[in-house]
């Protein structure tokens, strides 16, 4: 399969990065990058990315069944997830996915109609401080409340 | 020797290597660590937390498997705390495991069964519904069921670094992860079953054997593997009369943990309905069973009345039966029959092999120096394919000693995965290739060369004159197709002294009488002659279906006897079974010799093995060696002069052996085509 010109200099740049004989470890990164890309870990992204790695396409599924961030289906334009882990889950965290749940509409991994949202109850993301947490895609955004949430939701639909 | 430390286990005092783990030190000082994960020939998991012990002035408890020994070490792996770990590890263990071990297939012989029943922890804390999903068939010998896996990696690693295929991995994560197949709902892999072997558990079982029997309804009889060169040894599970189960359930043979597909499933031939049962007889009508008596007395009869009217005889022995057979054989043709035209399916130069080295001292290899070798020369065999547990020793030597492992091969083998140097060559190319690799085998410091039918006559002498320059100590293996071809060839089924080859003898247009044993000479090849012929089988093949009078044999596993490896280890076979109607070929050939009046000695194995030891040059072993373990690689024959006749190897792959595999149910299920195992995936 083939992949943007950026994301090629970027797959090869990683390629480098590692000791001799260690490109296994390039498998992580290899995936999230072609994720952003592609939308989902298909099986010809895990072929790929094991050509790429010198890996068994099988080692690279190990990982992708591991790792909660990688997804085998698309999720929707905006990937909203929130943290319900002790900390969060103290402060309002459950309340706040299920409030995300009913404004959406939608429930765990699962995304909207159009595409646009998706939703994931996901666990600590190292925000403790900050709790509630709430991840949009690579943004963090901090003590969230339900009015919060729904003003954010609203400002990214609007921002299409 | 290695930097010693002394510690304290249970109160006593234990020397050990500095760096020895813990688990293995105490399992040499006869203090059992429990574990599951824990493989002496695989990479390290710690998963299992079973091997938990106490040391002095660590806070916590520590997994044996993993903690290296250090002087002072004070440890304990039977106190209170470390049996209330165990317990609780096993109740965690059980979180998902059914609890029905009466119904599942490995209950009698499951460690998971053993622990519960020795810490008692059959009764859990845990209220949860247990999580459940329905086994799946990987391959028609391959099921899985994965409520009753622990997730101990045992298969995994097995897959991955024994047989350096990969097929398994775990999939998913925490309650719901399991292990999963490389072709996501099935497996591409060689079917060796070493994950059933390995697991500890009855989450991985096999599709031969499941729900046939339980363990303690079986006798288990260990004895060599048929199918090819190597020797493996296969504990055969056998119950009233049947093989129900191969394994290697003692590693005591010479193959350790490993085993084949062929090893561990392809006994089932024994069992075939086309199995003959019966002396058949040809007549216009076709074949007709025939009584014992009247075709012994036939066949008697003709040779007896051939012999005395100087008629031509030829005799084609096998490359499968006993050492026992075939120098009884030898010996009925040359002495019985006053013949020189015997012969058998050579699949290696031998011949000149053994001439070339004749005056060299430790020259054979032996199937451990594979494993033991600094460096390891393959040239002109596809390893993996035609001799498994030779690929295994060369991988495992590259594992846990670096050995460094080249390759001279027409085509892709899977040694190129970790090889330090492949060359490729064109047919009749292969001692060259060997020759440019000059340099690094030189620097290896000793080597093992392993060759097979490619390397024949003068490129044989060459590569053993190119392995003589290299300076440094030299061994070979030359490689041949079957469990006893090595041992034929030792016996005397050889053309010397003028006689025809079997080609030759194929050929001849005045061939009066041909004598088969355990040969399919005619499967692609045609009689230039009419001789009245006899075949002893164990089933009609394309030969069997030419001859005169047919007579049923017994295979390897119904009989006594001594086989030869390819690398000259000479191993007794174990009687497992009977089959109705069978004799074994020693037993025929006596019965044979009796009828026609000959006096060849008495025709037991043993009285037989006996006589063998004084005459046949290397194999004076003593029954006593013999029955403990394989005997070494002998000294060499000396020189042996060249024989007329093709050597082919038949080029069998891991799913093939001749005609055996050709009736077994197990080895033709599997799907996989063996080309395609090779190359590509990696």
């Amino acid at each position: 399969m083939t992949f943007s010109p950026e994301l090629e200099k970027r797959f090869t740049a990683l390629l480098t990065r590692y000791p001799e004989g260690r490109t296994r470890s390039a498998v992580i990164p290899m995936l999230m990058y072609a994720q952003d890309e592609t939308g989902a870990i298909t099986g010809e992204v895990i072929e790929e990315v094991a050509r790429r790695c010198k890996v068994t396409p099988l080692q690279v599924d190990e990982v992708v069944g591991y790792y909660s961030m990688l997804h085998r289906k698309p999720m929707g334009k905006f990937h909203v997830q929130v943290c319900t882990n002790i900390s969060c889950l103290l402060v309002g965290g459950e309340e706040l996915y299920n409030h995300a749940s009913k404004t959406l509409g939608i429930g765990h991994k699962q995304v909207t109609a159009d595409g646009q949202f998706s939703l994931e109850e996901v666990e600590c993301m190292g925000a403790c401080s900050w709790a509630p947490a709430v991840e949009i895609n690579y943004d963090f955004h901090h003590h969230v409340t339900p009015e919060k949430l729904d003003e954010l939701i609203r400002g990214l639909r609007k921002s299409q | 020797m290695a930097e010693q430390v002394k510690l304290t286990i249970d109160g006593r005092e234990v020397h050990a290597e500095k760096g020895a783990l813990l688990i293995e030190v105490a399992r040499q000082n006869g203090i059992e660590v429990p574990a599951f994960c824990y493989h002496q020939d695989y990479t390290l998991q710690a998963a299992c937390r079973m091997c938990l012990v106490e040391i002095e002035k660590t806070p916590k408890l520590q997994v044996g498997c993993t903690t290296p020994v250090a002087e002072g070490m004070v440890v304990r792996t039977d106190s209170d705390l470390v049996k209330k770990a165990r317990k609780g590890t096993l109740e965690f263990l059980l979180t998902n495991h059914p609890l029905d071990c009466p119904v599942c297939d490995k209950g009698g012989e499951c460690e998971l069964q053993d622990m519960v029943f020795r810490y008692g922890a059959g009764e859990s804390r845990f209220v949860e519904r247990k999580v459940h999903t329905d086994e799946k068939q990987w391959s028609p010998v391959v099921f899985f069921d994965a409520p009753r896996c622990i997730l101990c990696y045992r298969c995994v690693r097995v897959c991955n670094e024994g047989m350096n295929v990969g097929a398994l991995g775990v999939g998913n994560r925490g309650v719901i992860a399991e292990i999963i197949p490389n072709k996501h709902d099935h497996l591409e892999c060689d079917e060796c079953g070493a994950c059933i072997d390995i697991c500890p558990v009855g989450a991985l079982t096999s599709g031969a054997y499941r729900y046939q029997t339980r363990p303690w309804e079986m006798e288990h009889v260990g004895t060599i593997c048929t199918h090819c060169g190597d020797g493996c040894k296969t504990t055969l599970g056998v119950r009233n009369d049947e093989i129900m189960r191969g394994n290697n359930r003692d590693q005591t043979g010479i193959n350790g943990e490993f085993l084949c597909v062929k090893g561990r499933y392809a006994f089932d031939f024994t069992k075939h309905p086309e199995r003959l049962q019966s002396p058949m007889m040809k007549t216009a009508k076709g074949f007709e069973p025939i009584s014992w008596a009247r075709a012994l007395t036939m066949v008697g009869e003709r040779f007896s009345l051939a012999k005395l009217s100087h008629k031509k005889f030829g005799v084609i022995g096998s490359n499968h039966t006993t050492n026992e057979e075939n120098f009884f054989l030898a010996k009925f043709a040359r002495q019985g029959l006053e013949t020189k035209h015997i012969d058998h399916h050579r699949s290696g130069d031998l011949a000149t092999f053994f001439d070339a080295l004749s005056g060299k001292t430790n020259a054979l290899a032996t199937a451990d120096d594979v494993d033991k070798a600094k460096g390891v020369l393959v040239v002109g065999a596809d390893l993996a394919q035609q001799h498994p547990f030779l690929a295994f020793q060369a991988r495992a030597n590259f594992r846990h000693h670096h050995a460094q492992v080249f390759t001279v091969t027409t085509g892709p083998v899977r040694e190129d995965n970790y090889a330090a140097a492949s060359v490729r060559v064109q047919k009749g190319g292969e001692v060259a290739g060997a020759e440019s690799l000059r340099d690094k085998l030189k620097a290896a410091g000793d080597l093992v060369i392993l060759f097979g039918d490619a390397v024949q006559g003068d490129a044989l002498r060459k590569l053993i004159a190119f392995g003589d320059s290299l300076g440094i100590p030299v061994k070979y293996i030359c490689l041949v197709d079957y469990a006893n071809s090595r041992g034929a060839f030792d016996m005397g089924l050889i053309p010397r002294d003028g006689g025809m080859s079997r080609e030759q003898m194929l050929a001849a247009t005045d061939l009066d009488v041909l004598w088969v044993v355990g040969a399919n000479p005619l499967k692609n090849a045609k009689l230039a002659s009419h001789p009245f012929m006899v075949v002893q089988d164990l089933f009609m093949t394309e030969t069997a279906q030419q001859a005169d009078i047919v007579l049923p044999a017994a295979s390897a596993y119904e009989k006594n006897g001594t086989v030869t490896n390819t690398a000259g280890q000479v191993q007794k076979l174990t009687r497992a079974i009977s089959v109705m109607g069978t004799k074994t070929d020693l037993e025929i050939f006596g019965q044979i010799a009796k009828e026609m009046g000959l006096n060849l000695g008495i025709w037991l194995p043993d009285k037989v093995f006996a006589e063998i030891r004084k005459s046949v040059h290397g194999y004076d072993i003593s029954p006593a060696t013999l029955a403990v373990s394989p005997a070494p690689t002998m000294p060499l024959n000396g020189r042996v002069a060249a024989l007329p006749g093709a050597i082919q190897s038949a080029g069998d792959t891991l799913f093939t052996s001749g005609s055996l595999s050709k009736y077994s149910h197990t080895l033709n299920s599997v799907m996989e085509a063996p080309g395609k195992l090779y190359g590509g995936e990696r």
